[in-house]
């Protein structure tokens, strides 16, 4: 049998010394998606450091808004008082995620580092550039149902399956990490990327460096957030697009899930949208103009017509409960 | 033939037997029987899988793995015990090199945990010979009439002149339908525990294995193993579902049973992963139907002819008798079937819950009901106008056929005189609409069927080889003992589960409660004729029902109406349904409260098939990609509202002296069809295929 060793540092900076002190090692948190690797053998670490232990998980109130320790459980943030009366947008986003058995696992950190669900990332007899770099894509011409339509590479064509992170990214949280050069904050916007030519690396972290807390700044006066999840099934399944929402006053923000290999802002819409009105029609044309770079292909090509067709149904709301 | 059955107990609510053991995990499944058992320190053995789909294995590279620490063995085609028989190939499994199709048992991985079974498996490295391999078909597919479909049932059928009819028909529908591949998935995924015992008097084999028909499990791996039956044993006390696919014996139950005869007096486990049921474990094929309805300016048809296109294993033959309901629920005077085979390099197709008639009747229902619209007509008008005096094709009478009862107390208790033209109801953000269809399966008996009764201390001990795979058959053949034996419940004490007890036939086709309760009635007035109403602890008589058991003059089957509220997001096209109600004739219910759970069950398998439910095979790799239960969506708890079922009260003297028809598959036909009207009505896009998908319902695909 294939034996790892197991870590259980008490304090965050003996965590990254364990991780970034050997090539081999991996942080551990919820381990509702790692655990799951090591099982279908797609994730073989000879060290399992696990971050449970290391007191990352609070949430605390601080005058620009809320800092959500690393560790928290995802039904945990969902449930807490500050997060449910102010911002919906993160409340739904962690509840429209995984199952209610989950949620209790997983924390916050872990559900933003989650891999990409891609059946032929899971499948070790197929070729995937994300396992393995340069056996090639198998998504591109296969399953392509959950596949990018923005910013996807002729590498991988995946796309990123946390729900939290697009409701983070609406928001404009900030990372905090701990690495072997100390800490460092970085925007969320900054944490994951595009595949491009290393689909291998899901974010801008190096090896080692561990998530510590995500702040979250406070919303404006009178700002009304939500997300909406679309799905072929009511639950437990991935968004095949996903929608975050801020409306506050003339500013209108924006994240898609399920269309790329990150949380994708929507800038392009939010710039056509800033200061004028949000109907139906305003809001379909803004989505044309974001989608003009999408490339799809027969299983996605439903995705442009769902993902406008979600962010006009959500605006729309948002904008007749501002008022 | 009930007259003189009491009924007493048949028709009470009971809840199951077993339930308390079940819902306090004490019920042993396959897997896990231990040393309470009798299993000491088992082996686990670990399944490897091709990665081609066709082709042969140059080499198995085990060395390294068979030096690891925990491992016991690693077999191959090389070394594997040989079978006695190998004809069938699906059971034929590390016999000789040749590769069938992608994820077939290539090489076993035996060590004394199952952590390092399972990663020697990982570990064990195989050199092909690849061929390209043929993994798709489509309605222009060449393929050929098989010589019979499943069930026995020809494979095309033809009566006056279709073609005839249908040049001169008022409406000509003429629409292709099509259903997916689907596997079954049930809760437990298959898993054998087996011994290869050296006693002093030759080998003795022994099983704890997830199947719905312990006889047949013992009679396969007799013949294949050439030991006689009387020899080989097994149990099957509890088992977590099944739909079809436990009810043959599979890859898997020959390959453990290799594994334990290459250890002898060594118990092992094999337990199939969610993944690898994809491939070794049976799934419904994919099918194409052409339907092609003539009527009048009446709605009346005059032609109905159903062409089907669908595939198999190259290395197995499984037919699917997806034309079967279109010979039994429609009058026409002129009618053609017609079934073409495509063989692929791919797994090997088996039963799954209503083989046949689940997508056979989806095809059916989804064209009468555009027929509707076509002739312009309420889809139940339709039916009603079409409604045959006898069995179409055979012209044997239905004796009870009470389908359009069932359409009638459906639409009453459903509200179906809501229902507006196709997209006319918009609620908020939801188009609204109501659809239905009709439901048919055949009442099956199957001969053969044995069971005992022995006289104890107190009561009655009745005995049959039957297995209860989460219907609830301990519980309602429990009662139907009782009223044969025409003693109080609580004298019964009812066992199954085992091949050891009397001879029973598989737990499918929804024949299990008609045929063994048959038996056990026999067998009840066998033991009173020999041992009359004061028995003597240890009297016992063993006895079946007559060796044909079912009239032959009657075409008998089961009826129902499904009705289906169905809600599209007119900005994302998500489907929700929060209504469904099935209005059924299933002969006598044994017992309401299980009944509910089977026919409520099986209408969730078909929402879910018509809604959410597709083994997505890749084209170009030959297998299913879609292969767990993250990506091979079932219904959730928040899928599934308001589903009610219903049923006429009534008996079935003809089926059996039970005067039941067997509920376990009627559920699922036509749910699919019931959806797919309702979207339509809701959206105004035809669906003609499932699962209904977001893209389809708007009509984006």
């Amino acid at each position: 049998m294939r034996r790892f060793e197991y870590a259980r540092p008490r304090t965050p900076q003996e965590a990254v010394d364990l991780v970034a002190g050997s090539d081999d090692a991996a942080f551990l948190a919820g381990g509702s998606n790692l655990v799951d690797h090591l099982k279908v053998g797609i994730a073989s670490p000879g060290v399992l450091v696990d971050v449970g232990g290391l007191g990352l998980d609070r949430v605390e109130e601080t005058d620009g808004g809320l800092r959500i320790g690393a560790g928290v459980r995802n039904s945990d943030l969902a449930a807490h008082p500050v997060v449910r009366s102010r911002y919906a947008v993160l409340a739904r986003s962690l509840l429209a995620g995984a199952s209610a058995q989950i949620r209790h696992q997983a924390t916050t950190a872990g559900n933003l580092l989650q891999r990409t669900r891609c059946v032929y990332f899971y499948d070790a007899t197929t070729p995937c550039n994300k396992r393995e770099p340069g056996t090639g894509c198998s998504a591109v011409d296969g399953y392509q149902r959950y596949n990018a339509i923005l910013g996807a590479s002729a590498a991988c064509v995946t796309v990123h399956p946390s729900d939290l992170a697009v409701g983070l990214a609406v928001l404009d949280a900030t990372v905090e990490v701990l690495g072997p050069d100390g800490a460092r904050t970085l925007p969320l916007a900054d944490l994951h990327r595009l595949p491009g030519d290393s689909p291998e690396q899901d974010t801008t972290l190096a090896h080692g460096e561990l998530i510590t807390a995500v702040t979250v700044p406070r919303l404006p006066e009178g700002a009304v957030s939500t997300y909406y999840k679309a799905r072929d099934r009511a639950s437990y399944a991935f968004a095949l697009v996903s929608v975050a929402a801020v409306v506050a006053g003339d500013e209108v923000r924006v994240a898609w899930g399920g269309v790329a290999h990150r949380p994708w802002r929507a800038t392009v819409l939010e710039e056509a949208l800033r200061g004028g009105p949000l109907d139906e029609e305003t809001v379909r044309a803004a989505c044309l103009e974001e989608l003009a770079p999408a490339t799809t292909g027969p299983g996605t090509a439903f995705k442009l017509e769902m993902v406008t067709g979600a962010t006009a149904m959500v605006l729309t709301d948002l904008a007749g409960r501002a008022r | 033939m009930s007259d003189d059955l009491r009924i007493k107990e048949i028709g009470m609510e009971r809840s199951r037997v077993e339930g308390a053991l079940k819902v306090t995990g004490r019920a042993p499944y396959a897997m896990e029987h231990g040393a309470g058992h009798g299993v000491q320190e088992p082996l686990h053995a670990f399944l490897v899988g091709s990665t081609v789909s066709r082709g042969r294995v140059l080499a198995v590279h085990a060395d390294e793995v068979r030096g690891s620490e925990d491992v016991v063995a690693v077999l191959d085609h090389t070394n594997a015990p040989r079978l006695a028989d190998t004809d069938d190939e699906e059971y034929a499994v590390l016999q000789d090199d040749e590769v069938h199709f992608r994820g077939q048992v290539v090489a076993l991985v035996l060590a004394t945990t199952s952590e390092a079974a399972r990663e020697g498996a990982r570990r064990v490295r195989v050199e092909y010979a690849a061929e390209p391999g043929e993994h798709v078909f489509d309605e222009d597919s060449e393929g050929d009439e098989p010589e019979k479909l499943n069930a026995g049932l020809p494979p095309s059928g033809s009566t006056g002149e279709p073609d005839l009819a249908l040049a001169s028909a008022t409406h000509v529908l003429d629409e292709t339908y099509r259903t997916p591949y689907m596997h079954n998935n049930p809760m437990e995924p298959h898993a054998t525990t087996a011994l290869w015992d050296l006693g002093p008097d030759g080998a003795e084999l022994r099983c704890f294995d997830s199947t719905q028909a312990a006889h047949s499990v013992r009679s396969t791996l007799a013949r294949l193993f050439g030991i006689e039956a009387g020899r080989v044993h097994v149990e099957a006390s509890h088992v977590g579902g099944g739909f079809g696919s436990k009810g043959l014996p599979h890859a898997h139950n020959v390959v453990a049973v290799l594994a334990a005869r290459s250890q002898p007096g060594r118990w092992v486990r094999l337990a199939v992963t969610r993944q690898q049921m994809f491939a070794l474990t049976g799934y419904r094929t994919a099918t194409i139907s052409r339907f092609r309805l003539g009527a009048g300016p009446d709605g009346v048809l005059g032609v109905i002819s159903h062409d089907v296109v669908e595939q198999t294993s190259r290395c197995k033959e499984f037919a699917e008798q997806t034309v079967a309901p279109t010979r039994h629920v429609y009058a026409a005077p002129n009618r053609r079937t017609s079934t073409r085979l495509v063989r692929l390099d791919v797994a090997v197709p088996s039963w799954m819950r209503a083989p046949g008639e689940m997508p056979g009747s989806f095809a059916q229902e989804a064209a009468m009901d555009e027929l509707a619209d076509l002739v312009g007509l309420d889809p139940i008008e339709l039916r009603r106008r079409n409604e045959p005096e006898a069995d179409p094709e055979t012209g044997k009478s239905f004796g009870d056929r009470r389908l359009l009862e069932c359409f009638d107390r459906g639409a009453e208790r459903f509200g179906w005189s809501e229902r507006g033209p196709a997209r006319s109801r918009l609620e908020g953000d939801w188009y609204v609409g109501l659809g239905t269809a009709a439901s048919v399966y055949p009442a099956y008996t199957q001969p053969g069927n044995q069971a005992r009764v022995l006289a104890e201390p107190g009561g009655y001990r009745v005995e049959i080889g039957a297995v209860d795979i989460g219907t609830g058959a301990r519980t309602v053949l429990r009662q139907i003992a009782a009223d044969a034996l025409d003693v109080d419940l609580d004298a019964i004490d009812l066992r199954l589960g085992s091949s050891d007890l009397p001879i029973a036939s598989v737990a499918g086709g929804s024949s299990g409660t008609s045929s063994w309760g048959w038996a056990i009635v026999a067998a009840s007035r066998t033991f009173r004729a020999q041992h009359g109403t004061s028995p003597e602890p240890g009297d016992e008589s063993v006895a079946g029902p007559p060796k044909k058991p079912v009239d032959e003059d009657y075409a008998l089957h089961s009826f129902g109406a499904q009705f289906v509220e169905a809600r599209v997001n007119r900005f994302t096209g998500e489907v929700r349904v929060p209504r469904m109600l099935g209005v059924f004739s299933v002969g006598r219910v044994v017992n309401p409260k299980l009944a509910r759970s089977q026919l409520v069950g099986g209408m969730t398998m078909g929402l879910s098939t018509a809604l959410f439910e597709e083994s997505w095979r890749d084209p170009r790799f030959g297998h299913v990609v879609t292969d767990d239960l993250a990506t091979y969506h079932v219904a959730t708890h928040a899928d599934v509202r308001d589903i009610e079922a219903a049923w006429l009260d009534e008996s079935d003297h003809r089926a059996n002296p039970m005067g039941l028809r067997g509920i376990g598959e009627i559920g699922i036909t036509g749910a699919g069809a019931a959806v797919a009207s309702a979207v339509t009505n809701a959206t105004g896009v035809r669906q003609r295929s499932i699962p209904v998908t977001p893209d389809k319902a708007l009509g984006w695909e």
